[in-house]
């Protein structure tokens, strides 16, 4: 058995990333201010990774208003949560490798 | 990536699941305060019951020596004056143990990176919220129609029941305090005279283990 690093998902390769997918793997919906909170990140950095995950159809995002104010959520679709799964049992694999080597 | 790159890589994912879901940041230390502010309460409680009644029942002695058929009723008028004072114990203790629970969460919130008003808590609130709102709603309602025996089992039920509805959006403790207290409240129910004492066991020692349990586990 020998897996390389190339079938870790390209599109986790940014932490970022990474972290948004675990928050919508663990929750229905998480909406922007929530995660931009727990993250700890800008408004910028967060819309351009969020744009990224959903051009790769990983999440979907659902607009809605609060009042006035404007409330976007996000959910992780079953292809994103598939490719979640994978790069977590990817990343668990290569442990396990790197402990026989 | 290195091994260890690796496995951080892991625990963080691991790390920002649970504190993206859970509120992790609730305070042990807040609970063990919370059960002995209820302890002092009780305390209070059982001192004053005993002084009314002790007058109550001399008033009675007294006018059972004139009238051997007089009714308790006829000093009914101390009894209210009593439950408003067992109310008011029981606001202080209460407002006291949120506002320590707030205080503490806080610091917890800051250290281990959580928001302290954020998507989970505000969860965490309205699934609590529900279940306390309806046995507060009642608990007025059973008072005013003069049910006081029932009061304490009622707020043991509908306490667990807040906490198990609210259980999943923390730590898993908190489903089995509230298992506790539901059993507790009905136990209290079957025995009626015995309120304060359940009372002080539901929201004294029960909330002394509860915190030290988080305490030890998770605090440090």
């Amino acid at each position: 058995m020998n897996i390389s690093f190339d079938k870790l998902d390209k599109a986790f390769e940014n932490r970022v990333r990474l972290q948004i997918m675990s928050v919508l793997a663990a929750n229905e919906r998480y909406d922007f201010n929530s995660l931009k909170d727990l993250l700890n990140i800008t408004d910028g950095n967060l819309a351009s990774h969020l744009k990224a995950l959903e051009k790769e159809e990983y999440i979907t995002v659902h607009k809605s208003f609060l009042g006035r104010k404007p409330n976007t959520n996000y959910e992780a679709t079953d292809k994103g949560k598939k490719a979640f799964k994978d790069h977590l049992n990817t990343l668990e694999q290569l442990i396990k490798q790197q402990k026989l080597a | 990536m290195e091994e260890t790159e690796l496995q951080n890589e892991l625990a963080s994912i691991r790390s920002i699941m649970e504190r993206s879901s859970k509120f992790i940041s609730l305070s042990g230390l807040s609970g063990i305060l919370a059960g002995v502010y209820a302890l002092v309460g009780a305390g209070i409680a059982y001192k004053i019951i005993s002084d009314v009644t002790s007058k109550f029942d001399a008033v009675i002695g007294n006018l059972r020596l004139r009238d051997p058929d007089v009714s308790v009723g006829v000093v009914y008028g101390g009894e209210s004056v009593l439950v408003e004072k067992l109310f008011i114990i029981a606001l202080i203790v209460l407002i006291a143990s949120i506002t320590t629970a707030i205080i503490l969460s806080n610091r917890q919130a800051k250290k281990k990176a959580q928001p302290m008003w954020g998507a989970v808590s505000r969860q965490l609130m309205f699934h609590m919220s529900v279940p306390l709102v309806t046995g507060g709603a009642l608990i007025i309602i059973l008072l005013l129609h003069g049910y006081y025996g029932i009061v304490s089992a009622v707020s043991l039920i509908f306490y667990g029941l807040a906490l198990f509805s609210a259980s999943n959006f923390t730590f898993g403790e908190v489903k089995y305090l509230g298992i506790c207290e539901i059993i507790l409240g009905l136990i209290a129910a079957c025995l009626p005279g015995h309120g304060l004492l359940f009372w002080a066991l539901g929201f004294g020692v029960l909330h002394i283990i509860y915190g030290a349990r988080i305490y030890f586990k998770y605090d440090k």
